[in-house]
């Protein structure tokens, strides 16, 4: 039954009934109401219970402001929780579920927290929780179960959303009085505008007031500007979209819900999208909230803003109550009086001031009024059922006795209004108290921006119109617009606008003894933690926050951080623009994880790149490793098959015949010019100029700071002509690490560098009978000792075709690569792989490659090295030139580099013989040592050598070059140890006779 | 997102860019006849500047050119971005280890 709704009135489709379930029971509203609305409709008081006294809560608000009604939406994989029922739209078999309260809002277990509540003060979850840690895991459990603010779904999300890239002359935040105004002013000069707005409509207050304009209800100007503003081709308008971010350089993202207002059956397309917008010039029009007044007990529900109150009663036709008390401390409250007395509810008003314009109007009205009072307390479990009203003698350092009780189903509160300061924070610009206002209002902004209406102070309706077209104006002509006139529309009835401030309404006890006066709902933070929290020496806002969860919620403060400011002030002596305010984070609501990710989930999540090769590798049937974006080719199983039986199977047939491998992964940058050899002299370490044409050589290059930073083949193609190879990883860095040099610091050297990464595709072929394959299908160029030797390149004809043909080795074996253009690489491939089955080539993956290249010692920058290792560290000293200077060579005499305790590589063998170590495992001398152990090094690869026979590892150890022979130990996850010898990183072939055979 | 102005290219966004720290701090000549406070003075010695901050950028994504921006790191606001070889007369070389 919707007994709280009137006849008629409000914006709600009475034709268009929607049936809803709100945990678990049958209501119904209508068309055009939010779940707020339409469950104020139906009587429903309690929506939650509060976090930590678990104290029954009401709808407080109408908007993003609220903090109470927090709900979860929807079921399965598609429910979405955290919602404000002030901002979901009612459709026809919407489920919602209070999130706060177990097991349930009206029967609530915790609630006896709130019997101890004074126990449960500012700091508590630090001070007791936290100590010991030991038990956090066991407290959390528990706090997190009864707190709850919702359940993600276990399920993927099944729903699409996307993200849209856009640009604007004016991009309008708001789109009520100013924000409407301004989008008339900008989009008749014709500049190019959006306008988004968080509700379904655009209008803002204006849906909600009995004001009139030029004579006529104003939803009607809303409805002929909004009709204007739709047939402007310049002009995109956006409802059920929230400006939620405001970052550098004018770029805004704008939270679009295209579908989530609509019954299911009726949903297609994207759920939401996310607008990014790179905008000339921005307007903030995001209004003004309302403030709530601090005093006893002013939770219970039934307790509702003032303009919360007004907005139920004129856009939803929901009257919260039948007996009303509007206590307020300004003017603004007089017309939710008129509002209430109009919807025939008995009204009486509460006033701290003792005298007022709105006073004199409503008394002439025949409501009654008590000036100079305040509500010192209020009375009722499940919703208020009383009032206890006191004289207020205007010191709040004095305590009120309560004289007066009236009775009450509703109380309309309103301690003035503050800015939405929110995104011109985010954009950031500084917030200014201004003493006549009683508010923190947007000062400078160093982007191009302005605010307009009430969210710069512009209370009345009059003021927030010509406040809007002056900033649409500007914006346009500050875009390059030739501004027009625009009228704005005539207010009837302006309504007067004085405040008196009143942040602390004293009880009949000291503030830290009376009943609890919430300042922030969501937090159940109260006078008294504030109070608490500056007794115990936190005097920075901040400090404060973090310390009573003030303004920490899912509203983000939007409601009682102003209050929670001016008692803090009040209890440090100081002034509140003194104290400050806190900063102000994205996302002004929250937003989806759904909507910012996307469509950048499943396939689209990352870019996967692949080689030429790649086709030939999925029919092969082999796993693929990640490394950076490429997809590489893991191992190729036989069947039946694992890692370690393939692996081991490749290794062998590589050692004692023939390996084929997808090398294309390695970055490749051409380097051309009369410079190129200078050039290259002062970034690699070795002699580059003693390189004769046709050779190779192995080539590092450090940091300045003389670390390894990545390593390649080098080879010399022509005079002027270079080719590098680097690690897979590195490509990128390494060519724009070369572009830093050559363009910062040695512009005059004549040096030109090209990426072929991609355009290139290599194959390795290792083995002892990889030279007699590439004879066998036909090879242009000399292959033996003689003519081709190991470490050098030769343009060739292989097969029929064009290839460069490298005689390298990164598996110590007799080994070719060949390169040659992406589009013969899969030719190449099936040609050696027919090739070479007399041979029983094999096809190796990275899993192989490693192994392979640990047996002959050689390191992975990246893997084995991490930034802190130096070539001398590694064992490469012989790679550093006397005879020059190279990048990084001063550092490696900076003492730290000359230490001899530095970690250096070794190998690392398992005493046992059979263990095969843990990558990243810690080395001890005794590992029987007082804790915390002494660690000498730890272990960078590990791996089982089929072809010795043992495990074998690499490691970095302090010293490690003259530990060889000496016993550590390395540390097992369960803490237990293996006995390790060390000895010469070098397992194989140590003399390098197989890759010159 | 910064919106930066590729001398090159013009306006782009700012995920087309990597950053590249201080700008200005040229190389020393002979980093061998410096002392090993000098050399680790270049090395790790940077300004942090509060306020105006000249430094390096470069547009990975797109031209891959390496250039010089003028930013206010408390506001993010971009002053200027220009090129490295034609540096204004009024920036001077503010390295201190040459
Ligand atoms: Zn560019």
């Amino acid at each position: 039954m919707q007994t709280n709704r009137l006849d008629t009135g409000g914006r709600i489709d009475r034709s268009k009934p929607a049936g809803f379930r709100f945990d678990g029971r049958k209501l119904q509203g209508y068309t055009g109401d939010t779940l707020a609305s339409a469950l104020l409709a139906n009587g429903v008081s309690i929506v939650g219970r509060s976090f930590k006294l678990h104290r029954p809560r009401g709808i407080v608000g109408s908007g993003a402001e609220e903090p109470n009604a927090i709900m979860q939406i929807g079921n399965g994989a598609s429910t979405c929780p955290n919602l404000r029922a002030t901002q979901v739209e009612l459709y026809d078999g919407l489920i919602a579920r209070t999130t706060k309260g177990w097991p349930g809002v009206n029967y609530d277990i915790a609630a006896i927290n709130d019997v101890f509540g004074r126990i449960f003060s500012a700091g508590f979850y630090y001070k007791t929780f936290m100590r010991p840690q030991s038990l956090w895991h066991v407290y959390e459990k528990f706090i997190r179960r009864s707190a709850g603010f919702g359940r993600a779904p276990a399920a993927a999300d099944p729903d699409k959303y996307e993200h849209l890239n856009a640009h604007c002359d004016v991009l309008i935040a708001g789109g009520g009085p100013a924000g409407l105004a301004a989008a008339l002013a900008a989009g008749r000069a014709g500049a190019r505008v959006i306008i988004a707005d968080e509700q379904n409509e655009f209008g803002g207050n204006l849906l909600a007031t009995a004001a009139t304009l030029d004579g006529a209800p104003a939803s009607d100007w809303v409805q002929q500007t909004t009709a204007e503003l739709s047939a402007m081709d310049n002009v995109t308008a956006l409802p059920r979209s929230t400006v939620f971010g405001y970052f550098d350089s004018n770029f805004l993202t704008i939270a679009e819900r295209c579908t989530d207002h609509l019954p299911a059956i009726e949903r297609s397309g994207s759920r939401e999208r996310v607008w990014r917008v790179r905008a000339a010039q921005v307007v903030l029009a995001q209004g003004a909230f309302e403030r709530p007044l601090v005093f006893c007990n002013n939770d219970r529900p039934g307790i509702m803003l003032a303009s919360a109150v007004s907005t139920y009663i004129n856009r939803y036709a929901v009257r919260t109550g039948e007996r009303a008390v509007v206590f307020t401390n300004n003017d603004s409250a007089y017309q939710t009086a008129i509002d209430l007395q109009r919807a025939g509810a008995d009204v009486a008003i509460v006033d701290s001031r003792r005298s007022s314009a709105g006073a004199t109007a409503a008394i002439a009205t025949g409501i009654p009024v008590l000036s100079g009072h305040v509500v010192v307390d209020t009375v009722g479990r499940k919703g208020i059922k009383a009032v206890r009203v006191g004289r207020w003698s205007g010191d709040a350092t004095q305590t009120v006795d309560a004289t007066i009780t009236i009775d009450c189903d509703v109380l309309a509160m309103s301690g003035g209004w503050s800015p939405a300061v929110h995104l011109q924070s985010q954009a950031g610009g500084r917030n200014e108290w201004n003493d006549e206002l009683q508010c923190f209002v947007p000062g400078e902004s160093p982007q191009e921006n302005r605010v307009a209406g009430s969210g710069r102070g512009k209370w009345s309706l009059s003021d927030c119109l010509e406040d809007g077209l002056g900033a649409g104006k500007d914006a346009a002509s500050r875009s390059g617009y030739t501004p027009v006139d625009v009228e704005a529309p005539n207010v009837d009835t302006e309504e007067p606008a004085s405040m008196e401030p009143l942040w602390r309404v004293p009880a009949s006890q000291p503030p830290d003894r009376c009943p609890k006066q919430f300042i922030d709902y969501q937090n159940d933070t109260s006078v008294a933690d504030v109070r608490l929290a500056a007794r115990e020496g936190y005097c920075n806002v901040e400090h404060v926050k973090r310390y009573t969860a003030l303004g920490f919620g899912t509203d983000q403060g939007k409601l009682g951080n102003i209050n929670g400011m001016a008692v803090l002030a009040e209890s440090l002596g100081k002034s509140i623009p003194e104290v400050g305010t806190t900063t102000f984070r994205p996302a002004y609501t929250p937003v989806t994880f759904g909507a910012l990710a996307g469509e950048n989930v499943g396939e689209l999540f990352d870019p996967v790149r692949t080689t030429a090769l790649h086709e030939c590798h999925e029919a092969a049937g082999a796993p693929f490793e990640v490394v950076g974006q490429w997809h590489r080719p893991w191992y190729f199983p036989q069947p039946g098959e694992d890692l370690h039986a393939a692996v081991n199977r490749e290794c062998l047939a590589t050692r004692n015949s023939l390996g084929i491998m997808d090398a294309s992964t390695l970055g490749k940058i051409d380097v051309r010019g009369p410079d190129a050899v200078e050039f290259l002299e002062r970034i690699y370490t070795h002699n580059i100029g003693k390189m004769s044409v046709g050779r190779c050589a192995y080539g590092v290059l450090l940091g300045e700071d003389g670390m390894l930073m990545d390593d390649g083949v080098m080879a010399r193609l022509g005079e002027q002509r270079f080719y590098l190879t680097t690690t897979t990883g590195g490509a990128a860095a390494v060519l724009s690490w070369l572009e830093l040099w050559l363009q910062t610091e040695w512009p005059e050297l004549d040096v030109f560098l090209t990426s072929l990464t991609d355009q290139f595709s290599t194959i390795a072929v290792a083995g002892p009978n990889s030279r007699r394959l590439l004879m066998k299908i036909g090879c242009d160029v000399d292959l033996d000792n003689a003519g081709f030797p190991f470490m050098s390149v030769r343009d060739a004809e292989l097969a029929g075709m064009p290839v460069q043909l490298f005689r390298v080795s990164f598996s110590g074996e007799l080994a070719f690569e060949i390169n040659l253009s992406s589009s013969d690489a899969p030719r190449m491939w099936r040609t050696l792989m027919q090739a070479g089955e007399e041979f029983g080539i094999t096809p190796y993956g990275t899993e192989t490659m490693h192994v392979l290249r640990a047996e002959k010692g050689f390191v992975i920058i990246g893997q084995d090295t991490d930034g802190s290792v130096s070539p001398v560290d590694a064992g490469m000293s012989w790679l550093l030139s006397k005879e020059k200077d190279f990048l990084g060579k001063r550092s490696l005499s900076r003492p730290d580099c000359a230490r001899e305790d530095r970690k250096q590589l070794v190998g690392v063998l398992s005493a046992d013989g059979t263990t095969v170590l843990r990558e990243g495992a810690q080395l001890v001398e005794d590992p029987h040592a007082r804790q915390p152990v002494p660690m000498c090094g730890h272990v960078m690869s590990s791996y089982y050598s089929a072809c010795l026979g043992h495990p074998i590892a690499l490691g970095l150890v302090a010293g490690g070059r003259s530990k060889k022979g000496e016993t550590l130990y390395a540390m097992q996850s369960d803490g237990s140890s293996t006995a390790v010898k060390i000895v010469s990183p070098v397992f194989y072939d140590p003399k390098s006779e197989r890759q010159n055979d | 997102m910064l919106l930066i102005a590729c001398p090159y290219c013009g306006e782009r966004a700012e995920t087309e860019f990597s950053y590249g720290g201080e700008a200005g701090i040229a190389r020393p000549k002979d980093p061998h006849a410096l002392s090993d406070e000098q050399w680790a003075d270049y090395l790790f010695m940077r300004k942090n500047s509060r306020g105006m901050h000249r430094e390096l950028w470069n547009h990975a994504q797109g031209c891959r050119r390496w250039f010089e921006v003028e930013r206010d790191t408390v506001s993010y606001v971009i002053k200027e971005c220009y090129e490295i070889a034609t540096p204004a007369t009024s920036r001077d070389n503010q390295s201190r280890a040459d």
